[in-house]
């Protein structure tokens, strides 16, 4: 067993269960070569966006009915909740846990946030329907998806935009919203320097008009809808070239385009060797995985071949500084702890960071700079001695050690963990060490 | 129980770890000042509404104020300016001369995204990918001699620190406690493991430091005393934030943010919430920090206005131009400085934001020199790099 298995279980994976590395041994690369060829099947016990959606819908529909409208709401909150515990359960105890790992990456860059209401009963399902089916698949489909799916479209304020020279646009005196718009090309595709402007913000807006989801009035609940009475009417300049007028079309066209374009490649790019390498992603690195994002036409699966190619996500170990949320992960998974619902969400909310409820559409910070603060390490520590208590393993801690930081484990803290005064001590040296809180 | 453990942290941030110990040096200033950040584009307008302007009917329609007097009326300042009615509680304050306006103000930042917009807020640059820090790391690095650096004098309240105090000065952290105290004795085992680790070692260091002092400054720092999320989670952070102020011991400048200001759909539901949260926090921040409040000055500022325009969904799209507030115990306050650009369609910028008339920049170096004593030089060239043409704003401080 080499350093690398520990790379491979813990920067590309999820952080190792007890003999996880063993298993790895001395093929780090085709372990993870291995996960990229399956599919991933729904998660288990997260509400679907239709059955979500309707439940939020009657709330609203019940009017007048306090009552009524509380319960539905309490039942839409409770959703995330559940929705949270089976998601964090099923990254603890997964034996693919490189794709898990690419489905929260690709989820954290096509940020949802269940700080709006409406978009906590439907956050994890859209990580299960939008990005989970696609991180292997072309980014041009994957933009496609999250576009489209109602919790993008409810997130950035899509549902309500109208094209101010569409039928209903005179008609009601509404008007375009350009959220989706500017966040798809800052944010999802070209890079906030990535050569467009306030014109072609407002271009793809218009273009996305028309684009909402089906409500109660509309007949279909809960999933996409081309509405074309909203749509805003002609021809669309974008990036120096005309989008000729074709309704819902003129969209899906316009995404093709920012999925080919070599901002976007670069953009990408850059956020993957920032997760996978380092926190200043060497320019190198991002200009090789850029090269095969165009070479292969975002082809995902290569792209992500290219990551694992790179030497330097290989030849420093623990230059990446877990995020709370991927410390917890890598506790439940060392352990094999399974909590409920609610101390599961509880936990990453504490340490300050809930799942599918990140401050804005950018996401969570990737960097050291914003989780190795003195709070939250405090925190962490806290939370890993809290955490060890309830900790029921038969294992000799020392051993787990070796189990699940293999050749990374120092002298140090292998000395310190079996020198501890009680069990609970030992494992909490463990989860706060230096190469559990890195990866 | 409270000081035992006080002093055991105490003890260990000084012993057990290779980084110097923190509120043992004189504060090199005992005048104290506030950075609110109000995150996701305030709409300027909206919190202070030009009431007599003639166009402001019309752009706004719906979303427009009632005018004073009426129910849910806006709070008549000067004739010209209201409050918005969710910012009542600040009315006493302006009345007392202890809040001022700027209206028309922006950084100079002329995009639309809140994340580069922010980083621009924060960084005193006009670069957001500027690699510098934050303005107000810069201005504490100019307030003591290196010796008095070895107290924190910056406190950022979250669990994470604001671009805004990142650089070469380290800060105090503090954040409502939701987890249990660990042992002196584990933690000094833990900070052991971390000594030879140059991100998570001072990291560590910093937050056994902080726990120590916010320990003293606080009459409880018992699990579940405080809210950390929610509705009274910005009251209670600037609460929090005016102890360790007031504290002898304690930070000189303080960093609270709030989010909750991207109002755009249904802006009337949307904005009242925070922009009432800002009011009792600044409230609650003066009450706690009692007679210290006639030493402070605090400032509230966003990273963009919104269009001038309600927009089709009954909201306001990412502008430019918006309202900052100046309070403080002495400031001469109870006017609204800066010129008023008016909201006719010529004037208006790009043909639909506010547009900019003062920069936001003069307001900050205009606090930063009269009340923190920064000079002039010093804040055209380090705090607010390349920024000589920008003046500081006359007649903010006049008490």
């Amino acid at each position: 067993m080499s350093i690398n298995a520990f790379i491979a279980a813990s920067r590309f994976g999820l952080g190792a269960r007890p003999g996880e590395l063993a298993e790895i041994k001395d093929d780090p690369r085709g372990w993870l070569l291995s996960q990229l060829g399956n599919g991933s099947e729904p998660t288990a016990g997260v509400g679907r966006t239709g059955d979500r959606l309707k439940l939020f819908f009657d709330a609203r529909n019940a009017r007048g009915d306090e009552g009524i409208i509380q319960l539905y709401r309490k039942e839409y909150r409770e959703g995330f909740v559940a929705d949270v515990g089976a998601r964090t359960r099923r990254a603890a105890s997964t034996d693919q846990p490189f794709r898990e790992r690419l489905v929260h990456f690709w989820s954290n860059h096509f940020t949802v946030s269940a700080v709006r209401p409406v978009v906590a009963g439907i956050a994890v399902a859209f990580e299960d329907e939008a990005i989970r089916p696609n991180v292997t698949g072309r980014f041009a489909d994957l933009l496609l998806a999250v576009a489209r799916h109602p919790a993008m479209i409810l997130y950035l304020d899509q549902a309500e935009s109208i094209g101010p020279r569409s039928r209903a646009g005179q008609r009601r005196q509404r008007g375009l919203n350009e959220n989706l718009s500017r966040e798809i090309l800052e944010l999802h595709t070209l890079g906030v320097a990535g050569g467009y402007g306030q014109a072609d913000v407002r271009s793809l807006a218009e273009m996305l008009t028309g684009w909402t989801i089906g409500n109660p009035r509309r007949g279909v609940i809960g999933e996409f809808l081309y509405v074309g009475v909203i749509h805003e009417p002609g021809s669309k300049a974008f990036l120096g070239r005309t989008i000729a007028e074709g309704g819902e079309r003129e969209a899906r066209e316009a995404l093709e385009l920012l999925a080919r374009h070599p901002s976007t490649a670069r953009h990408v790019a850059t956020r993957l060797a920032r997760h996978f390498i380092a926190d200043q992603p060497p320019a190198d690195a991002v200009d090789r995985i850029a090269r095969v994002f165009l070479d292969t036409d975002g082809d995902l699966k290569q792209v992500t071949q290219a990551v694992i190619a790179e030497d330097r996500a290989w030849r420093d170990p623990l230059t990446k500084v877990r995020s709370p949320a991927e410390f917890i992960v890598a506790a439940l998974r060392a352990t094999d702890v399974t909590p409920q619902d609610r101390a599961l969400i509880r936990s990453q909310t504490v340490l300050g960071q809930t799942p599918l409820t990140a401050p804005s559409p950018a996401g969570w910070p990737d960097d050291a700079a914003a989780w190795a603060t003195p709070e939250s390490m405090m925190r962490r520590v806290e939370f890993a001695l809290a955490f060890a208590g309830r900790v029921r393993t038969r294992r000799e801690p020392g051993d787990l050690a070796e189990a699940v930081l293999g050749d990374a484990l120092s002298d140090e803290t292998g000395t310190a963990i079996r020198r501890a005064g009680s069990r609970t001590e030992a494992l909490a040296l463990m989860l706060s060490s230096p190469e559990f809180q890195r990866r | 129980m409270l000081a035992t453990r006080r002093r055991l942290l105490m003890g260990l941030s000084a012993l057990a770890l290779p980084f110097p110990n923190l509120a043992l040096a004189a504060a090199p200033t005992d005048r104290r000042f506030v950075f609110v950040i109000l995150r996701g584009g305030l709409d300027g307008i909206g919190a202070v509404a030009p009431f007599t302007d003639p166009d402001y009917r019309t752009l706004r329609g719906e979303i427009a104020l009632a005018e004073p007097g009426k129910d849910g009326g806006a709070i008549d300042l000067d004739g010209r300016f209201g409050l918005h009615p969710a910012l009542a509680p600040l009315e006493r304050l302006w009345r007392e001369k202890q809040l001022t306006i700027v209206h028309a103000v922006a950084t100079p930042y002329r995009q639309r995204s809140h994340f580069d917009g922010q980083d621009l807020l924060e960084n005193g640059t006009d670069d957001p990918r500027a690699k510098t820090g934050g303005w107000l790391n810069r201005s504490i690095a100019l307030l003591g001699k290196p010796k008095e650096r070895d107290r924190r004098l910056g406190l950022a309240v979250g669990q994470t620190v604001p671009l805004t105090l990142r650089g070469e000065i380290p800060v105090a952290t503090w954040a409502p406690p939701t987890l249990p105290d660990a042992s002196s004795d584990f933690l000094a085992k833990v900070a052991a493991l971390y000594r030879e680790d140059r991100t998570l070692g001072p990291a560590f260091a910093q937050g056994i430091g902080a726990h120590a002092m916010s320990a003293k400054a606080m009459d409880s720092r018992a699990v579940g005393d405080v809210p950390a999320r929610g509705p009274g989670a910005f009251k209670a952070a600037a609460d929090a934030a005016g102890k360790l102020l007031a504290s002898v011991e304690g930070p000189r400048v303080a960093v609270l943010e709030l989010n909750g200001f991207d109002t755009h759909a249904q802006q009337r539901g949307r904005i009242a919430g925070p922009l009432a949260a800002f009011a009792d926090g600044m409230i609650a921040l003066k009450d706690a920090l009692g007679s210290a409040w006639s030493e402070t000055v605090v400032m509230a500022a966003s990273e963009f206005g919104r269009t001038a325009a309600v927009n089709g969904t009954l909201g306001t799209d990412h502008g430019t131009a918006g309202a900052a507030f100046v309070l403080g115990g002495r400031i001469g306050g109870g006017r609204v400085l800066g010129t008023w650009p008016g909201l006719a369609a010529a004037k208006l910028y790009e043909s639909r934001d506010l547009a900019p008339t003062t920069d936001l920049r003069a307001v900050a170096k205009a606090l930063l020199k009269s009340h923190l004593g920064l000079p002039d030089d010093a804040l055209a060239k380090v705090v607010f790099p390349e920024s000589r043409t920008v003046k500081p704003l006359d007649g903010l401080i006049s008490a």
